[in-house]
């Protein structure tokens, strides 16, 4: 075998290079070690995509302002051919901030990217609102009358604007067969806020999105505006009627204006990807262009929006993998597979800790006892494997059905399972049931369980991807450490348990 | 709290003692003796008989080979002049899939444990053995048909229904450890020692038994047929050796396991060779590897030695 040289040099110049880079990024661009004291920036991406018929186009976006909780910093938007302009909100008009592109002929599928950054700010003090202006509007028989009950019963319940938006709410809860007529004129977010109209109360309809790091291909969210007075309003569920501001809603639509307007193109629809970025204050305070020479600067925060979001997730993986590397070196875990622990916890990480842990189980112990029948079909192996992962699917689904009746929506999630992972899974361990016997499949079965939920705990952890998004020179740190860890010629932990019997000395008995 | 680490044996105790570790043998021994290239004439077992045949090492009788689906509808042809067989895939590993059948009278085959199966069940364990359920990976196999081998009969009451077989490691060409696997009834008829069967360690010199485990633990007496286990000695000892050392050129891998069975009219015979041996040896024998490798290690132009010359070195310095 080769001389040990060129190995250790190998991995010197990999932990040299990466801590060199990390270390340039932290001193030159004033990237901070901990995730901790800095400023949190939203960057939100609205992709808008129709088609156009070959036309002029002109499309309007709603775009949001600085509003409580959130101070808008910047905005960009990518439209090449297209003229644009951002057009202030009108109080007069009852209107709201929008983009407008416009071009004189456009056909075939066509993409409009609008960037912002907002600020995280402290302070939920309330901004200037703009209450609507009330705007009745007769509804037909029978609606109306069906309308005016509801109306009539929460009002004898409630006693100002508020409660008797909560009481409406209610009401359409309660009465399901007064509501069910009603939403067949038009949505009960449209039906809340005309009734409430007409109880004298301003309210409208506003459309935000639920910030999250790393979400892509979002839909806003859509809440009840309910003002008791020109300066005070209050935000209501329209489901659950659940009063108040869900902590991370970042208002996009807040004038009663609609989100998206296409003339001259059809089958439009807006999608929204965000993802937060940590930023020390100086670097705000300078406000440092961003096109700087990318090469230097070494950072994913060139790529568009839904790419670095994506990259957020793509670069905790070699730690994960340094995590399974070092169970199965060092202490000498069992997994079945070596790359499956890392898929399992990349999972968990989408299903949160405790519902993929269940989940996971569950849809496993079902599989094994459905395998167990096929094999008295007397099938071959690739059909057997086809129709587990059929069965996987279907299994899948029927519990997320189960779990949204039951109203528990966390198990929705399960569906972030990688299938082919799952009836991979259940295939190996069926295997190794027939073979083995059922204890094999619980130490491998347990084992990988166990690597998976630590590489869960070490890549949920907020300082890793602090540090992973930020410094990309850490991924040759990583990979360094694992070819260091492929050298080691030591002992496991688990092997130092399996050699006990060898402690003892050696019982005297006939002959050596 | 202190019962739970003297559960673990000091690293530096293992050390002293030069027993080996999974690691150690995967970088240094697995990785630096054994070239890549040569795993697939020992993974396959097909492969390896016909090195041995080649080699002049003698082997269990071959009654033929099933390779394609349609084939397997000659398995009650093939088998039909045999009075027992033994179906195996060529590339499991572990003892994964082997069947053995001791007669067959009125349609039926019957199992050592005397279990019964039919032909049905006989062809859809060879289209499983096809369809590569036992190979590693799942990669597509062929099935071997094998003569049954018959167990010398000093090995009467020291295994419960099985064939016991002698793993050998071999360095180098040089036997290092040895031991026996017999089985139990908790390990259902094989010699797999994870699966229950015992481990007894076998002095290289003579092939004594020098103490014994089941489930890496210190035993005595069979469980099943309560013989006294270290009274086991294994006959024909110097051919056994010779057949093990022989599997080193035969093959050209450097750390190798051999495994033989004797049977009772042709004597010794090679089963397979494992190109990835395991470490329970070491507890089987309260030995470690190590001090064994080194010293071979240590020696210069062991590749010109003879068989018998290396076999000769081991048996005077190993016990």
């Amino acid at each position: 075998m080769a001389s040990r040289a060129p190995f250790f040099l190998l991995v010197a110049l990999l932990l040299i290079a990466g801590g060199a880079l990390t270390y340039y990024r932290h001193h030159a661009f004033d990237v901070p070690w901990l995730p901790g004291d800095l400023r949190r920036i939203w960057s939100i991406e609205a992709k808008v995509e129709f088609f156009a018929g070959g036309e002029a186009v002109k499309a309007s976006l709603a775009i949001p302002d600085t509003q409580p909780g959130f101070q808008r910093l910047s905005e960009h938007s990518a439209s090449p051919g297209y003229g644009l302009a951002f057009i202030d909100a009108d109080a007069a008009l009852g209107q709201g901030r929008r983009a407008e592109w416009s071009i004189r002929q456009a056909e075939g599928l066509q993409t409009l990217y609008y960037r912002v950054d907002m600020l995280e700010v402290g302070g939920r003090e309330l901004g200037a609102p703009l209450p609507p202006p009330l705007d009745l509007q007769l509804e037909p028989e029978p609606y109306a009358s069906v309308a005016a009950q509801m109306l009539q019963g929460a009002t004898a319940r409630s006693a100002d604007a508020y409660t008797l938006a909560r009481e409406l709410i209610g009401e359409f809860n309660a009465q399901e067969q007064r509501a069910g007529l009603l939403l067949q004129r038009q949505t009960r977010l449209q039906w809340l806020v005309a009734l409430l109209q007409q109880a004298g109360v301003p309210a409208r309809e506003v459309h935000g999105l639920l910030l999250k790091d790393g979400r892509r291909r979002q839909e806003t969210v859509s809440y009840l505006q309910v003002f008791a007075s020109a300066e005070e309003y209050q935000l209501f569920d329209a489901q659950s009627g659940q009063q108040g501001r869900p902590e991370n809603l970042l208002l996009w639509e807040y004038r009663s204006g609609s989100i998206l307007d296409v003339m001259g193109g059809r089958r439009s629809r807006v999608s929204f990807s965000m993802i937060q970025q940590e930023v020390p204050l100086q670097q705000l305070v300078q406000a440092i262009p961003e096109h700087l020479n990318p090469l230097l600067n070494f950072s994913i925060h060139s790529l568009p929006l839904e790419e670095q979001a994506l990259f957020k997730g793509i670069l905790l993986i070699p730690v994960g993998v340094l995590v399974v590397v070092l169970m199965r070196i060092l202490v000498g875990l069992k997994t079945s597979g070596t790359f499956m622990p890392v898929l399992i916890a990349i999972a968990f990480i989408q299903t949160s800790l405790l519902t993929g842990l269940l989940g996971f189980i569950s849809i496993v112990g079902v599989g094994l006892i459905i395998r167990s029948y096929l094999s008295r079909l007397n099938l071959l192996l690739v059909a057997r494997i086809s129709a587990v992962i059929v069965t996987v699917i279907i299994m899948i689904s029927l519990f997320s059905v189960l779990a949204f009746q039951l109203g528990v929506s966390e198990g929705m999630k399960i569906t972030f399972f990688p299938m082919i992972i799952l009836s991979w899974t259940i295939e190996r361990m069926s295997i190794l049931w027939e073979e083995e016997g059922p204890h094999e499949v619980l130490v491998q079965g347990g084992g990988s369980l166990l690597v998976a939920v630590l590489a869960y705990l070490v890549m949920d952890n907020a300082l890793v991807r602090h540090l992973t998004f930020n410094f990309l020179g850490l991924q040759l740190v990583c990979m360094a450490l694992v070819l260091l860890a492929g050298s080691w010629t030591g002992y496991r932990l688990l092997e130092l348990k399996r050699f006990k019997p060898l402690a003892q000395p050696l019982p005297d008995m006939k002959g050596k | 709290m202190w019962q739970f680490w003297q559960r673990f044996i000091h690293p530096g105790h293992l050390n002293r003692q030069g027993v080996m570790g999974m690691n150690r043998r995967n970088i240094a021994y697995i990785g630096r003796y054994n070239p890549r290239r040569l795993f697939p004439l020992v993974d396959d077992k097909l492969k390896t008989k016909r090195l041995a045949l080649a080699a002049g090492v003698k082997v269990p009788e071959l009654l033929g080979v099933i390779d394609s689906q349609h084939d397997v509808r000659r398995l009650a042809q093939l088998v039909r002049e045999a009075p027992g067989f033994c179906l195996k895939p060529a590339k499991g590993a572990g003892g994964k899939g082997i069947l053995v059948i001791i007669r067959e009278q009125g349609g039926l085959y019957y199992k050592t444990s005397g279990q019964t199966l039919t032909l049905a069940e006989l062809q859809r364990h060879v289209s499983n053995i096809l369809a590569g359920l036992f190979s590693l990976g799942g990669a597509s196999d062929v099935a071997l048909i094998e003569g049954l081998i018959r167990a010398d009969p000093v090995f009467d009451g020291y295994t419960y229904e099985g064939v016991p077989d002698a793993r050998v490691i071999v360095f180098r060409g040089f036997p290092v450890m040895a031991m026996m696997r017999l089985s139990t009834a908790e390990s259902q008829g094989k010699a797999n020692l994870h699966q229950g069967a015992v481990g007894v360690g076998l002095g290289i010199s003579s092939g004594q038994a020098v103490r014994a485990v089941q489930h890496d633990h210190p035993v005595r007496l069979h469980p099943d047929t309560g013989k006294d286990l270290l009274g086991l000695k294994v006959p024909q000892w110097g051919e056994l050796l010779k057949i093990a050392g022989d599997c080193y050129e035969m093959s050209g891998l450097g750390y190798l396991g051999a495994d033989l069975v004797l049977d009772q009219q042709r004597g010794p015979v090679l089963l397979e060779l494992n190109a990835r041996p395991g470490l329970s040896i070491q507890i089987a024998n309260h030995q470690g590897l190590l001090p064994r490798l080194r010293r071979i290690e240590s020696l210069e132009n062991t590749d010109r030695l003879t068989t018998e010359q290396r076999l000769d070195y081991a048996r005077e310095h190993f016990r």
